[in-house]
């Protein structure tokens, strides 16, 4: 996920400079990145039946990512990160979108000498909750998100703000960790006042089993208050597409669990992954329906909710194939009374989706995946997707997270 | 985990309480996400701290935590320290010490070490710059006194002079599998005992002591070991992974073939067969490869060539009777002996 090379060795890059020895002229070229400096290129090509636009039955008020049909360069992902001084670290993710323009995916500060097991970030990031969240799109095992990621994080919750996290001193992993910050993706309003707009809790433990298994399971909490959250095109019990307004408090919970297995732990020529996370989130406060036309206000509550279990196993050095079922419940409504007749409280239909993977990497700096998908997200609009991508990695490349 | 997130909104609602202050209800949520951050950060974090400093006072840290990041470091320490060290071993002799995970169980280690021995060289790149940021612990971090990279105090071979990722995984230091040559045990101990003095001066006469009695041992197992290896002067090898440049080199082996294309990509049937064909201009006596690594391509090669395939221990419990540092040369030495018949 750090896309860095590591510090030491951007240290002893800066300690072998000045003695200008034998080894220092094999570094001081165009390859010695201080700061380190890497480039993720990654395409896909996409086959839909069905129009990406359209979003998961009951989750019209959600995010849609969706998917690009047809030939579609990805975004291309600037990564720049250094020691800043003996106290902080610095790290950039410039995100190059196709169509032109640059966004900060991340660009935070995190401290490397506070000791005593915290750890202090500072800047955009992207939030600790969950075990997905945190990975950058070049290391997830899928072309896309699970649909839960999805619809309830606009694929991956994005903060400004800090982070502290903290590890306990005992042989089980243990590790605590809080974060505040202005809500800045969904299911936040990018609220531009004083004080906080989103807070996050997020626990982990993780241990190994014997030398060849190993695990992590987390538990998340996450906390905004949404104001005038505004969705478009969402169908009502008239059959028409109107526009809503929401205001409210959200709650999300989740649960992560990750297991890995290789033999004699050698994760070079086998390995299994298997990973499962579960969201849970309770919207409650006022809906305004249809604020272009009818405009009438009254409380709304829901409690949304999904999970997604996925296996990657690599086969062969190399060759990895990946199996992952997702599922969603839109949940069941409560409309105030006002809005009875015009909101749909119940859609007697829970999404769900199979999505299976084969990728091959030549090196550790390149792989190409194809994904074939049954998406049945959509009420009698079930759809067969295929899905060619590449992801190729250039200059440093650093430790992933596990 | 559950009990703390109960325990949050409680907490919250005492705060609140405590201060009935209207502008902190009309802003319930702003306050509530900083609060409760807040609160249970730095109380959980506090309270956990005692509970903790407890344990750690009944069990009093009489001795220095090692974190070895390869099983030779590990044996190191153990020669070096004796029962002054407790020594976590990161990495087994059966696993690629390249492609290790920055798993939860290596964080957690690293969080309670005084020191932490390593090859360097970018061998751990892969893993350990996560492990030690991760671990959120100052003592351990690069540049500190509780770091330590055997490579930095030996000479390394195959530095490259151009850095491409089109040669492959190569590092930018030289290679860095440097405990296939036993001379370079030499510097590595003198260094790790004047680190292990300087973390733990109370013991320092110890480390002298074994320091000194290691080298005498050890040069005289080199001896030993070198006029065994008397007849494997000139032999030429195949190698499967660029990982012997330090045993070739102390044995004076002679590396006319490597099976990996390029350093860490995996042999293919085209290259393998491209080097069988160089074999037949250019014979080889054997195929080397570490115990970490896959036996099928040296087989493969070494069925159609006709020449013995050998297993190398390559680190401490990579064999049978690679017990210790002694046990890992005395039968790398055997191996290769046996591979020449």
């Amino acid at each position: 996920m750090y896309k860095s090379i590591c510090s030491h060795a951007v240290i002893a890059v800066l300690l072998i400079h000045p003695l200008g020895a034998s080894a220092a002229d094999a570094t001081a070229d165009e390859n010695a990145f201080n700061p380190a400096f890497s480039l993720i290129l990654s395409g896909a090509y996409a086959s839909l039946q069905r129009d990406p636009a359209i979003p998961a039955t009951g989750f019209a008020m959600n995010p849609n990512p969706g998917h690009e049909q047809g030939f579609n360069l990805g975004e291309s992902e600037m990564g720049i990160s250094a020691n800043i001084d003996p106290q902080f670290r610095g790290v950039a993710t410039l995100a190059l979108d196709p169509a032109g323009g640059v966004s900060v995916e991340n660009a935070f500060v995190q401290t490397t000498s506070l000791g005593d097991g915290l750890n202090l970030k500072f800047g955009r990031y992207f939030s600790g909750l969950g075990y997905l969240n945190e990975q950058h799109a070049h290391a997830w095992d899928f072309v896309d998100q699970p649909l839960v990621y999805a619809t309830l994080w606009e694929n991956q919750l994005g903060e400004d703000g800090v982070q502290l996290k903290w590890l306990a001193p005992t042989e089980l992993f243990v590790e605590l960790g809080g974060e505040i910050g202005k809500g800045r993706g969904f299911p936040g309003t990018d609220r531009a006042k004083n004080g906080s707009g989103a807070g996050v809790l997020f626990a982990h433990i993780g241990d190994d089993i014997g030398i060849e298994q190993s695990w992590r399971a987390g538990a998340s909490l996450h906390r905004t208050r949404r104001a005038d959250a505004e969705s478009i095109d969402v169908p009502d019990m008239n059959g028409n597409a109107v526009t809503n307004l929401f205001s409210g408090d959200s709650q999300t919970v989740g649960l992560d669990l990750v297991w890995k297995y290789a033999p004699n732990g050698n994760m070079r020529d086998r390995y299994v992954k298997l990973q499962a996370e579960y969201f849970r989130r309770k919207e409650s406060g006022d809906l305004t329906y249809d604020t272009a036309g009818a405009n009438v206000t009254d409380s709304y509550a829901v409690t949304q909710s999904g999970w997604y279990m996925q296996g990657v196993y690599q086969f062969m050095p190399r060759w990895r194939s990946g199996l992952r079922y997702d599922r969603l419940d839109p949940g069941i409504a409560q409309v105030g009374a006002l809005n009875a007749g015009n909101v749909i409280a119940d859609y007697a239909f829970r999404p769900s989706r199979i999505s299976w993977m084969l990728d091959y990497s030549p090196s550790e700096f390149s792989r190409l995946r194809l994904q074939l998908a049954h998406d049945n997200s959509r009420l009698r609009l079930a759809d067969n997707q295929l899905f060619v991508q590449y992801i190729m990695s250039l200059g440093a490349h650093g430790a992933h997270s596990y | 985990m559950g009990t703390n997130s109960k325990a949050l909104p409680q907490r919250h609602r005492d705060t609140e309480e405590t201060t009935p202050d209207t502008i902190m209800r009309k802003y319930w949520p702003t306050c509530s996400a900083f609060c409760f951050s807040l609160c249970l950060c730095v109380s959980v974090v506090k309270r956990f701290c005692l509970f903790f400093l407890l344990l750690l006072s009944t069990t009093a840290h009489a001795a220095l935590d090692v974190f070895a990041c390869e099983p030779e470091w590990a044996a190191l320490v153990q020669q070096l320290a004796g029962d002054k060290a407790n020594i976590y071993t990161a990495t087994a002799a059966l696993q690629d010490p390249h492609r290790i995970e920055a798993r939860p169980s290596l964080i957690a280690r690293a969080r309670r070490a005084d020191l932490v021995v390593c090859t360097g060289a970018e061998l751990e790149m892969a893993w350990l710059p996560v492990v030690l940021r991760e671990s959120g612990n100052s003592k351990v971090q690069p540049g500190s006194a509780g770091y330590f990279e055997a490579a930095s105090v030996v000479h390394m071979l195959e530095v490259p002079t151009r850095l491409d990722r089109g040669e492959g995984d190569v590092h930018a230091q030289g290679n860095p599998h440097i405990q296939t040559d036993p001379r370079n045990f030499l510097p590595v101990a003198d260094a790790l005992a004047t680190r292990l003095m300087q973390l733990d001066p109370a013991h320092a006469t110890e480390y002298r002591q074994r320091l000194a009695g290691f080298t005498q041992q050890w040069r005289a197992a080199i001896a030993k070991w070198e006029k065994q290896a008397m007849p494997l002067k000139g032999v030429a090898v195949v190698v499967q992974h660029k990982g012997f440049p330090y045993l070739s080199e102390w044995l004076r082996l002679q590396e006319v073939a490597t099976l990996e294309p390029k350093p860490g990509m995996e042999p293919g049937a085209a290259h393998l067969s491209q080097v069988l064909g160089a074999l037949q201009q250019h014979p080889a006596r054997m195929v080397l490869r570490a115990a970490y690594q896959d036996a099928r391509p040296s087989e493969w090669i070494a069925e159609r060539a006709h020449i013995a395939a050998v297993e190398l221990p390559y680190t401490v419990g990579g064999s049978e009777a690679a017990k210790d540092l002694y046990g890992l040369f005395d039968d790398t030495i055997a191996r290769l002996l046996a591979g020449t018949k």
